[in-house]
């Protein structure tokens, strides 16, 4: 009997801030990982400039596809597909990846798979363990705060969403107002170990029976609460503020998720998503799910830290559940900024 | 210009949805304020009345998002995270040239890029607490089917 021939994925990722390549093995073993990040240039302008995007990305694209391969010891010829993120993102920047593997996939003949940045998100935690269905994610980054349930590898439904800001972009908002760079997630929570929950800002929507989320008057709250301070010259203790802003986020997401883990009794909770790197965020889920009661207790998959912000092995992943699905793109392939995952019917109304 | 006094997000989504039933092909519709002044609830009124089914969210981070399923298809963008005035990758003209109804969210950057014609809504709070949801709405048209369109949607608002 012949073993199980190896499946070897090229992955491209490029949908915002990072370029990035990976050779991903059997959508589990990440073989190389090449991130070139660009968070400097960005920092200056204290946020995503789409033409420096772009223009970076298509300065290092063919250069760290050479990397990724010569990193995991292989050529073309290894390859068994070529994945790509084709949205959700910024359309210029996703059309540098995309271009790309059209066009290696078009020059080597090797098939092309295109890949939900989201669902790549999600599949990061593929890379540490084994998934087990139905699973249920929460990701949360600077662009989306979703529950999603995995029927199986292939099959997401987004059963939870933010009615309005994301939580990561009410991080990097309030950021802002504090004077920190972005991304100003790892600050705020480095910051919020310091202080204490003292402002009491609102938790909306935290009792509605629903899986949905609000962060908008979160940050108006914290905005406001700032701006009242500088008018009254009183100066106000930014680790408290950090504190409490990350324990208003925190407490909804982890409130709302538990309450979908009750309901859909998943055998895998997965955190995927910038906002996934959070400590407090990590800690505060895997307690929750702690105190379950055993038999009710998902199997709890966190990334590792680094694999939680945009990078290819990600994309590598998902396109190796793709791959055994059949799901294959030709070269009309198009980058579509605004991809969504399927909604569930009792999300549309 | 017109000044409108609204005290709740409900009433800043029916004005979002009285601009979508008297809103036309190619309109152009600019949003000021700062943040949390209720640009995106706004648009989410907007939205719904479109016969948008899914959630409105905020387009700060993919900078535009679209909702090519409404009865007139509506472009959400948000120019929040664009510090240069280049757009490039944005093809905002692509957008423009699409019969759709185009909204954007912190346009101050790309004023020069704009076409002559538009409406622009300027939100301010009314008072300083944070949970406040009363705001002025000033309303500015530019161009004959601007003042066309705000007359007809504060008809629309007032009924």
């Amino acid at each position: 009997m012949s073993e199980k021939k190896d499946i070897r994925i090229l992955a491209y990722e490029s949908s915002c801030d990072e370029t990035s390549t990976a050779v991903i093995r059997n959508g589990r073993e990440i073989e190389s990982l090449i991130v070139a990040t660009q968070i400097k240039s960005h920092q200056r302008f204290g946020g995503v400039v789409p033409e420096v995007a772009s223009r970076h990305h298509i300065e290092v694209v063919s250069q760290i596809t050479k990397e990724a391969l010569n990193e995991a010891n292989c050529g073309w010829k290894d390859i068994d597909a070529i994945a790509v993120t084709y949205g959700p993102g910024l359309v210029g920047a996703l059309l540098i990846g995309v271009s790309a593997a059209k066009a290696a996939s078009m020059a080597t003949g090797i098939p092309l798979i295109g890949v939900d940045h989201i669902m790549g998100h999600i599949m990061a935690a593929q890379l540490k363990d084994e998934i087990e269905y139905p699973a249920l994610a929460l990701q949360v980054s600077g662009g989306h705060t979703e529950i999603v349930l995995l029927k199986d590898p292939v099959h997401f439904e987004i059963i939870g969403d933010t009615r309005d800001d994301a939580a990561g972009e009410a991080y990097d908002k309030i950021g802002r107002v504090l004077g920190v760079n972005y991304p100003a997630g790892k600050t705020i929570d480095a910051w919020a170990h310091e202080g204490k929950d003292t402002f009491n800002f609102p938790r909306a929507m935290m009792e509605d029976d629903d899986y949905d989320f609000s962060f908008s008057g979160l940050k108006s709250a914290f905005i406001n609460t700032c701006h009242h301070a500088d008018q009254i010259h009183e100066k106000l203790n930014k680790y408290d503020l950090a504190a409490s802003f990350q324990a208003a986020v925190i407490d909804v997401l982890a409130n709302k998720t538990i309450r979908a883990i009750k309901q859909y009794k998943p055998k895998t909770f997965i955190m995927g998503g910038g906002v996934a790197a959070n400590h407090g965020l990590r800690d505060r889920m895997s307690a929750e799910i702690a105190k379950l009661p055993k038999a009710d207790q998902p199997k709890v998959i966190l990334p590792d830290i680094k694999l939680c912000g945009d990078n290819a092995a990600m994309i590598g992943a998902a396109a190796y559940n793709l791959y055994n699905d059949n799901q294959f793109a030709d070269l009309t392939l198009n980058a579509d900024p605004s991809l969504e995952l399927p909604y569930a019917k009792s999300m549309l109304n | 210009m017109t000044k409108l006094e609204i005290n709740s997000a409900e009433e800043m989504q029916k004005l979002g949805a009285s601009l979508a039933k008297t809103a036309k092909p190619h309109d152009l519709l600019l949003l000021n304020g700062d943040l949390g002044a209720g640009k995106t609830t706004l648009t989410q009124g907007l939205g719904r009345t479109l016969g948008v089914h899914r959630p409105v969210k905020s387009p700060t981070f993919t900078i535009v998002r679209e909702y090519r399923e409404a009865k007139l298809p509506l472009f959400h963008m948000d120019f929040y995270r664009l510090e240069n005035d280049d757009l490039s990758s944005i093809d905002l003209d692509g957008y423009l040239a699409e019969p759709g109804l185009v909204v954007i969210e912190w346009p101050q950057l790309v004023m020069t890029d704009l076409p002559d014609e538009y409406l622009q809504l300027t939100i301010t709070r009314v008072d300083d607490s944070w949970d406040s949801t009363k705001r002025v709405v000033e309303l500015n048209a530019h161009g004959e089917r601007n003042e066309e369109w705000v007359k007809d949607a504060l008809t629309e608002y007032e009924k």
